[in-house]
């Protein structure tokens, strides 16, 4: 409670009008008091949670000039999982947006007790990742080549120097560490009391003891918060509950799905080491031992992420459960043991408390920001993964930029609230899912990894089938999709095994799928597409998809158009394909994770209007995707029609008959630059086509395929990929699809003007693919995404996506190349000069690869059998 | 497991080359199952525990202290802790009764079973199967003597009878129509096998229409009632039994199947089966493997509840009743050395038609049967005192228990467990197995000045102690270990375990018999709703 007593007396000193407010509580600060202010009628925004989330949200919100804000606690301030919370800030993560929150909230902190006068216990301590494995090390390096093109001081170093930085460190076992010297410790109590100091100032009203019982939504909107002390009206709900956002977004008529889930989280506190530990000692990581060790008041405090955590909470707040969290030795057993390995010196330290704080995770271990799909105006920030004091004043800064503009200043898609469905928010998937995320904490993170639980939830009618050939999943928004096909006889490694760094075990079994898609037929599976019908009983349709998408969607019946959804800065928000099935009605293809977003994209654009009619029809449809110059053949078979060019041109779709089934839509597009064609069938007809398909097939040579061949060909065509390569700051010039793009189609559409200027003044960054040059595919590290890119040795870009390429016989990495300014590293333009001018390296792990860069795919692979795809690809070649 | 024949005069030749125990050794291996072999194997070397030896009682006699010999010289090799694990755990099976929704509404959480053989092949069987068209679940543990043949047949066909026998007209009249119509069958049971579980497939038609036969006549019967399961049970042992008599008598015109039958018959096994729906548990007992609860009391400890009587000569009441089925001249040669005409330790039991046919039935069947049956001298010897049989039956004794919440476990094991552990330790052991570490008190520092390595010394010690729990997935491999393992102190020792384990194949079977448990657990909540419901 020290702690907590220590902050209340700072926090009345740093501020007096607070202090007025709550001078009756300073005596006794457990027992209930009477509120002393009562809460508004209305606000523009509420927040609902005091710790360092909120705290900060409501800090950011009231810098950028928003004054009608709430701030709702149920206990008091910083006093949940915030108040446990170990106060490391470290900006050791591999993903490239949580870098960004991590290294700007460090700066936040760095700051924050010159600007509030309130004690935040920053020390800039550093931190050491230590590696025990050589595949350790190799992740270890690959964070610190992204930390390095960002100016994050970072180095790689011997176990030698970390006993030099740590003397308490037992080296033996050690190959390597990283160093991080500007990582930072803080009292994360105080931080957040120290945000709510100069939120307070900045005129947001804070009341603690107050607990939301739930938000109305009127139409699609926030209306307003209950409170036990009574109703607020707002436009703006921001939960951030922490482990209770789930519960809370469940609490009201219409729920707002958060999937979190909180596990027990055990750190242990010592008594000061008899010579005690400075205060300036580095931090320790031991990911291989599952723990993290830090100096606190002179003794340490260590905690960790242990193979079999304790999920709490399942069924909702439960006093019971909350009685229970005590300590629990036998369960910390195993994170002592590594912790007196690493420091044996502390055999004789006494304990003081194992601590048991509960720590919220979710599904796929980053964070979960933004506004619900379903109710504007309520947005969401929680589920922090532990790290909560690490994203707190990052993750508070993008969410306010997104309340306040209507989108952050960042890409924030990894952590986008509408990654997920309700498909996600089951409490048995969370629980299940909670407990393999936690240990994947401090986990190896390889390429292409997968998740075990909370799987085969949403499959293809075809999932038995294709998992009796040998089929091997991967899983994308809860859909099954194939990875490749195992050949009979043939072993892959185990899970275990299998990860590397280096050449897949799978390699010769895609090698031998993309062998055939070029040369004979392959049918990948591609159900977990996206797939919406857009109708209306007039024009109201093909007005509004051209007022929403670049492309001229006013096309001949028949006609499949790709193009970008933009946003009014004129990035993707989504990419797909529309084909027009009549006059008035649409078809329209996205990658699978856009589901949610999408449809909440569509409806908040598309005009009210009862005549206009969106529907999902995702799961109405099996795709089957039939890649490969004979796929003419198998179908022109199957269907006695003539499917050859002139009778089916590519981007065409027409509804035809495949063996006895009526109604099958056929697309004469295959997403990756090959010739084929892509089959939507009707659910109940899946197996029989797919039956008649390889049967027909056979003589053809026909076999199945997955994603990693479908990748590899995609990728080796310079094919972007939504999600992946694309992005809401990425717009159709930036990245050669201009032919995409209808600036002259005769009506407005949403972002046309940033393109037009663009067309005029040039990008500032420009998609490109890299083939690597002396690159050893068996012998070297493997490209994977998010490696930076130099051109005549300076930083220019990262890179999005990669594959080997079976063709080129090369890996081909897809980025985006900026120019710098030498000097003032302001960004200038980027001309098609400047990339074809520069010498290229590509970073793996601190080991730079000479890359040749193309901003047009091969020609060359396109000269066998290029028939339908010359419309497909002219618009690169246009350019 | 029916040796390819061609083997067969190949061994025996060795057989001739070589003398004694390898010979012998080389046979266990591989035929234990042809009759043709007990006179040779297990009679004279291997001292069967089912049968008093019938021959030469001074040269078994001789090799078991030979063997004590053997084993008391200290062995140079041990196992690992791994080896003995392997060893241990190669026929364990797990089943977890899945859960809908978060929320298991069977009384059955799951069992855990295993086996330790002895004999090689192993003799023992287990099963075990969820009833599809009715409710409930099946599990039953099965210990053949005379070979394994007998508790083969029975493992396979024994549930099937009792399904059968449970299912309700009309769904026997479905399954007739099906399978007179050629069309699909609704499935009756659903097995939960290990991979080292298997399935006659040549006898499977054969066995098919005799259960066919079973059912018709349950379909002309028709009662009208609702089946009693006390009554299912006791029907399906007995006719069971009486289609392996008669399938014997009658031959088949397949010489494999012909011998097949014949070996059933005269081999011979016990059963111990389990039917749990609901509250309501029934053991069907035949022979002397034993069913056995345990209870956890208000205080936590265990204690255990027999769910079944052994049928040997330690059970007066059974004793009793082979008395009275005969006449008072036979008074004396009915039991002899605690075994049923001086030969059979149980007193029930599946097959051995020898104690159950007519000595001229026997002849007959003898005569007309295979060389292979001719040869051995076993089918051929005729008990002595055999005056009025039937002496042998499979009817079970079925006891009924209402499951009630502390009621937290079932053991169905063979006598090759019970003769090593009290039911008490049993208790105890899965007890303490099931519920884990919680049962240690958890630490908690307080105000206490405590180290770090003290801490540390004072977990790894808690950790040693349930050590071997974790290191059992499985209650039943757990029992084995204690079973095997156990020392004076009621501690798993690892080098009697190591040595236990090591022994040669035919020395094993002097030191322990085939062990095979079957672990199920009760889901003390639904029990308890159960119990509620009914208030």
């Amino acid at each position: 409670m020290f702690l907590r007593l220590l902050s209340d007396i700072q926090w009345r000193a740093a501020h007096p009008k607070w202090r007025r407010m709550t001078s009756s509580q300073r005596s006794t600060s457990t027992t209930a008091e009477p509120h002393p202010v009562s809460l508004p009628a209305q606000a523009q925004v509420v927040i609902c949670g005091g710790g360092i989330i909120g705290t900060s949200v409501a800090y950011h919100l009231s810098k950028m000039g928003f004054k009608d804000i709430v701030l709702l606690e149920q206990g008091r301030l910083a006093a949940g999982t915030t108040r446990f919370c170990a106060g490391i800030v470290s900006t050791a993560r591999p993903v490239s947006i949580e870098l960004k929150m991590a290294h700007y909230s460090n700066k936040l902190y760095q700051q924050l007790e010159q600007e509030t006068g309130v004690q935040t216990g920053y020390m800039k301590t550093g931190s050491i990742s230590l590696a025990q494995t050589q595949d350790r090390l190799i992740s270890l390096k690959r964070i610190a080549s992204s930390l390095n093109v960002m100016g994050i001081p970072c180095e790689i170093i011997s176990p030698k120097k970390v006993l030099q930085l740590h003397p308490l460190i037992n080296i033996h076992d050690l190959v390597g560490a990283m160093y991080l010297p500007e990582d930072a410790l803080v009292s994360s109590a105080n931080v957040s009391l120290a945000l709510a100091t100069a939120a307070s100032r900045n005129g947001v009203q804070i009341h603690e003891r107050t607990s939301v019982s739930h938000v109305t939504i009127q139409k699609g909107r926030v209306t307003g918060v209950e409170t036990d002390r009574g109703r607020i009206q707002c436009e703006y709900f921001v939960n951030c509950a922490g482990q209770w956002a789930y519960e809370l977004g469940h609490s009201g008529e219409e729920p707002v799905h958060i999937p979190v889930h909180a596990c027990e989280h055990f750190y242990l506190l010592t008594h000061p080491l008899q010579e005690p530990v400075s205060s300036s000692l580095p931090t320790i990581v031991d990911p291989d031992g599952r723990i993290y060790i830090r100096n606190w008041q002179g003794g340490i405090l260590s905690g960790g992420f242990e193979k079999n955590p304790k999920p709490l909470f399942t069924e909702g707040r439960n006093q019971l459960e909350i009685q229970n969290l005590q300590e629990d030795w036998d369960h910390f057993g195993p994170l002592l043991g590594a912790l007196l390995r690493r420091m044996p010196g502390l055999e004789a330290l006494q304990i003081m408390q194992l601590v048991n704080c509960p720590e919220s995770f979710t599904p796929d271990m980053r964070c979960i920001m933004g506004e619900s799909p379903t109710a504007r105006g309520y947005f969401v920030l929680a589920g922090m993964n532990s790290a909560g004091i690490s994203y707190g004043g990052g993750a508070g800064k993008y969410l306010a930029e997104w309340i306040v503009n209507g989108y952050p200043s960042e890409n924030v898609w990894p952590l986008d609230l509408k990654r997920f469905g309700t498909l996600q928010s089951s409490r048995t998937f969370l629980r299940h899912r909670v407990m393999e995320v936690m240990p994947l904490m401090y986990d190896l993170k390889v390429p292409r990894w997968d998740f075990q639980t909370g799987r085969q939830l949403r499959t293809s009618p075809l999932y038995d089938r294709l998992d009796a050939q040998g089929a091997r999943w991967m899983e994308k928004h809860g859909f099954e999709r194939v990875k490749y096909f195992v050949p009979p006889g043939n072993d892959l490694l185990d899970l275990d095994h299998s990860k590397t760094f280096y050449k897949p075990d799978w390699f010769d079994i895609v090698g031998s799928e993309v062998k055939c898609c070029k040369e004979a037929v392959c049918v990948i599976d591609m159900s977990s597409f996206t797939k919406f019908e857009i109708s209306s009983t007039g024009d109201q349709a093909l007005e509004s998809l051209q007022y929403l998408f670049a492309n001229d969607l006013d096309v001949p019946v028949g006609h499949v158009v790709h193009t970008g959804m933009l946003n009014e800065n004129g990035g993707y928000e989504n990419d797909c394909s529309i084909a027009r099935l009549s006059k008035r009605s649409f078809f329209m293809i996205s990658p699978t994770d856009q589901q949610v977003h999408c449809w909440a994209w569509l409806k908040n654009h598309l005009p009210d209007d009862s005549n206009l009619v969106l529907e999902d029809v995702t799961w109405k449809y099996t795709a089957l995707n039939l890649i490969g110059p004979r796929a003419v053949d198998v179908l022109s078979e199957l269907s006695y029609a003539p499917m050859t060019a002139e009778h089916f041109p590519s981007l065409f779709c027409k509804e035809m008959s495949v063996g006895y089934a009526n109604g099958i839509r056929v697309m004469s597009i295959t997403h990756t630059g090959e010739p084929g064609f892509v089959l939507y069938i009707p659910i109940e007809y899946a197996l029989h086509v797919y039956n008649e398909v390889m049967n027909m097939g056979q003589k053809y040579g026909i076999r199945n395929a997955g994603y990693y061949a479908l990748r590899s060909l995609r990728i080796e065509k310079f094919f972007a990929f939504w999600g992946q390569d694309l992005d809401a700051f990425t717009t159709p010039m930036e990245c050669g699809r201009e032919f995409q793009v209808k600036l002259d189609k005769g009506m407005e559409f949403l972002g046309q003007e940033v393109l037009l200027e663009q067309k005029q003044n040039g990008v500032y960054k420009r998609f490109t693919m890299f083939i690597l040059e002396d690159h050893d595919t068996d012998m070297d590290l493997w490209p994977w995404w998010g490696e930076p890119i130099f051109r005549n040795g300076r930083y220019v870009g990262k890179t999005t996506s990669s594959a080997y390429s079976y063709t080129l016989e090369r890996h081909v990495c897809l980025g985006f190349v900026h120019h710098f300014d030498e000097k003032t590293g302001e960004k200038l333009v980027v001309t098609t000069d400047f990339i074809n001018q520069g010498e290229y390296e590509i970073d793996i792990a601190g080991q730079r690869f000479q890359a040749k860069a193309k901003l047009y795919p091969f020609s060359s692979l396109f000269t066998q059998r290029r028939r339908k795809d010359e419309v497909e690809l002219s618009g690169y070649q246009r350019e | 497991m029916p040796a390819p024949a061609h083997l067969f005069p190949l061994i025996r030749n060795c057989e001739i080359s070589r003398i004694g125990s390898t010979a012998c050794y080389c046979h266990h291996k591989h035929l234990c199952c042809l009759s043709s072999h007990f006179a040779h194997s297990h009679f004279r070397y291997a001292p069967q525990k089912k049968f008093a030896a019938l021959y030469r009682p001074k040269e078994h006699f001789n090799h078991f202290i030979h063997a004590r010999d053997y084993a008391s010289t200290p062995q140079r090799f041990y196992l690992t802790p791994a080896q003995v694990n392997s060893i241990l755990k190669a026929n364990e099976y797990s089943f977890k009764v899945p859960e809908f929704d978060g929320k298991n509404v069977s009384s059955v959480l799951g069992f855990d079973s295993n086996q330790l053989p002895a004999n090689a092949p192993i003799e023992d069987r287990r099963s075990a199967a969820t009833c599809l068209q009715t409710r409930g679940m099946l599990l039953g543990v099965f210990d053949g003597h005379a070979g394994c043949a007998c508790a083969q047949a029975v493992s396979e066909r024994l549930f099937y009878y009792i399904a059968v026998s449970l299912l309700p007209h009309e769904t026997l009249l479905e399954i007739e129509n099906a399978v007179e119509n050629g069309r699909a069958l609704l499935p009756i049971l659903q097995w939960h096998k290990h991979p080292n579980d298997y399935f006659s497939k040549e006898a499977s038609k054969l066995y098919f229409n005799s259960l066919r036969t079973y059912w018709q006549e349950l379909i002309d019967l028709n009662s009208g009632e609702t089946t009693d399961v006390r009554e299912a049970l006791i029907n399906a042992f007995k006719r069971l039994d009486n289609d392996i008599s008669l399938e014997a008598q009658v031959g088949d015109p397949n010489s494999f199947l012909n011998y097949l039958v014949l070996r059933v018959a005269f081999s011979g096994s016990t059963a111990c089966v389990a039917h749990v729906d609901g509250v309501d548990l029934h053991i069907a007992n035949t022979g002397d493997s034993r069913a056995m609860l345990g209870v956890q009391e208000e205080d936590g400890s265990w204690s255990a509840v027999n769910l079944s009587y052994d049928h040997n000569a330690q059970n007066e009441n059974e004793v009793e009743r082979v008395k009275m089925e005969h006449p008072k001249s036979e008074e004396k040669s009915l039991v002899k050395q605690d075994r049923l005409l001086g030969l059979l330790m149980p007193f029930r039991a599946f097959g051995d038609v020898k104690f159950k046919w007519s000595i001229e039935l026997q002849k007959r069947v003898v005569e007309s049967g295979p060389d292979q049956l001719n040869d051995n001298e076993y089918t051929k010897f005729i008990p002595p005192n055999y005056h009025t049989p039937p002496y042998l039956t499979a009817e079970p004794e079925v006891i009924h228990h209402k499951l009630r919440p502390q009621d937290k476990f079932l053991v169905l094991a063979t006598d090759g467990l019970w003769e090593t552990m009290h039911r008490q330790d049993v208790a105890r052991i899965v007890g303490e197995y099931l519920t884990g570490v919680h049962h240690q008190q958890p630490i908690a520092v307080g105000g206490y000045k405590v180290t770090l390595g003290q801490m540390h010394g004072l977990l790894t010690e808690r950790r040693a102690k349930i050590s071997s729990v974790f290191e059992d997935q499985n209650a039943a491999t757990h029992l084995i270990r204690h079973a095997v393992g156990n020392n004076e102190f009621g501690t798993v020792d690892h080098e009697r375990l190591s040595k236990m384990l090591s022994l040669p194949e035919e020395l094993a079977r002097m030191y322990r018999d085939d062990i095979t448990i079957i672990v199920v657990q009760f889901n003390s909540h639904v029990i308890g709703a159960y119990q509620n419901e009914e208030l």
